[in-house]
C-alpha cells in the first residue's frame, strides 16, 4: 500500500465512521455500506486514483453534515415557527 | 474590553429522539436515551467562534451546568472552536429542580468573574422551553439584552442586533457588555468532527461548583405532572355538503 496515503485512508475511515453515527437508516445500516465501500476498493496501488477516492470519501463527508444539519434545522424550523 | 465570549451550552436529549413519558408521570425518561448539545445552543457556540475567527473577540469560553455527562456537551463547544470550558457541577436532587433561574445566577455569577464582554446563550431549551435564562440573566447582571438574534455585528464597544420578532424584523444597537440569545437563522453552526474533537482533548475544561459562585440553586417551582399530549382523533369523512354542515352543527361548531 502506497505508504503515505495508508494513513490518509485510515483518517478519513475513521472521520466516516464517526460521521455515520447519526446517519437517519441506523449507525450498522451505514457502517457496513462504509466497510463495503473501502473494501471493494482496497486493491487499488494508483496514487492519483487514491487520491481521487479520497476526495470522493470528503465529499460523502461533507454531504453528511449537510444533511445533519438541515434535518435539524427542517426539524427546529417545523417546530417552532409558524410559516 | 476582555475580549472575552461566554457561551452557555445545555445538554438535552437529542432532537430527533421520540419522548417518552416516565409511567409515574413524574417526567420525561431520560436514563439510556441519546443526549446532544441544544440546537440553539449550537448557534450561539458558532456565533461566538465566528466573532472569534473575524478577531473581533479574543476568547471563547464555553459553560454548562449539569451532572458530569454535561462535559461531552463542553467537549462538543470546545470542538467547535471555542478555546476553554467551565463545566458547573450540579448533579442529584438539584440538577432535577436545576431551572432557568438558578442557571441564570450561575451564569451572572460566572459573566463577572470572567470578565465576559458577551454572553451569548441559546434561545430556549427543546426540553423545557423555558426561553427565559437569557433574559434573566440580563436582568440579573443589569446588562442590555439582544434576544432572538438573527444577525450580530460589533461595532467598537457596541453590538447591532438584528432580531426576529412577530412583526418582522427589529434592529436594536446596545451597549457592552451584553446578553444575547440566538435565533435559529443567526448562523449555520458547524460539525464538530472527529479531528476537531481529537484536538478539543488537549483543551481545559474547569470543574466548579456553585457554592463556589455563591449561588442558591433551591428551586421555587415544583413539577407536579408530567404526561403525554392527548392523542390525536381520526378524521371523519363526509359525503356531501350537507352531512358536513349537519356534523358541524352536532359538535356545536355553528
Amino acid at each position: 500500500m502506497a505508504n503515505p496515503l495508508r494513513s490518509e485512508v485510515v483518517r478519513l475511515y475513521k472521520n466516516l465512521l464517526y460521521l455515520g453515527r447519526e446517519y437517519p437508516k441506523g449507525a450498522d445500516y451505514f457502517r457496513d455500506r462504509l466497510r463495503a465501500a473501502f473494501t471493494k476498493n482496497k486493491s487499488v496501488q494508483d496514487p492519483e486514483q487514491i487520491k481521487a477516492l479520497i476526495a470522493r470519501g470528503e465529499f460523502v463527508a461533507r454531504e453528511l453534515e449537510a444533511l445533519y444539519y438541515l434535518r435539524k434545522y427542517r426539524a427546529m424550523k417545523k417546530r417552532y415557527y409558524e410559516d | 474590553m476582555s475580549g472575552r465570549v461566554l457561551v452557555g451550552v445545555k445538554r438535552v436529549i437529542d432532537y430527533a429522539v421520540k419522548i417518552r413519558v416516565k409511567p409515574d408521570n413524574s417526567g420525561v425518561v431520560t436514563d439510556g436515551v441519546k443526549h446532544s448539545m441544544n440546537p440553539f445552543c449550537e448557534i450561539a457556540v458558532e456565533e461566538a467562534v465566528k466573532l472569534k475567527e473575524k478577531k473581533l473577540i479574543k476568547e471563547v469560553v464555553a459553560v454548562s451546568c449539569g451532572p458530569q455527562q454535561s462535559q461531552e456537551t463542553i467537549r462538543t463547544a470546545l470542538a467547535m472552536g471555542a478555546d476553554r470550558g467551565i463545566h458547573v457541577e450540579v448533579a442529584g436532587k438539584d440538577y432535577e429542580t436545576l431551572g432557568p433561574l438558578q442557571v441564570s445566577k450561575i451564569m451572572a455569577a460566572l459573566a463577572k468573574k470572567e470578565d465576559a464582554q458577551l454572553l451569548i446563550l441559546g434561545k430556549q431549551a427543546i426540553d423545557d422551553d423555558c426561553n427565559q435564562t437569557g433574559q434573566m440573566t440580563a436582568a440579573l447582571l443589569d446588562w442590555p439584552q439582544g434576544t432572538f438574534a438573527s444577525e450580530v455585528s460589533l461595532d467598537g464597544d457596541k453590538v447591532k442586533v438584528v432580531r426576529e420578532i412577530d412583526g418582522g424584523l427589529e434592529t436594536i444597537k446596545i451597549s457592552t457588555p451584553a446578553v444575547l440569545t440566538a435565533d435559529l437563522r443567526l448562523n449555520t453552526p458547524r460539525y464538530a468532527t472527529l479531528p476537531n474533537i481529537m484536538k478539543a482533548k488537549k483543551k481545559k475544561i474547569a470543574n466548579v461548583k456553585p457554592a463556589d459562585l455563591g449561588v442558591d440553586l433551591t428551586s421555587r417551582l415544583e413539577v407536579l405532572k408530567v404526561e403525554e399530549p392527548p392523542q390525536r382523533e381520526a378524521g371523519v369523512k363526509v359525503e356531501t355538503v350537507e352531512d358536513l354542515v349537519g356534523k358541524l352543527k352536532e359538535t356545536g361548531r355553528i
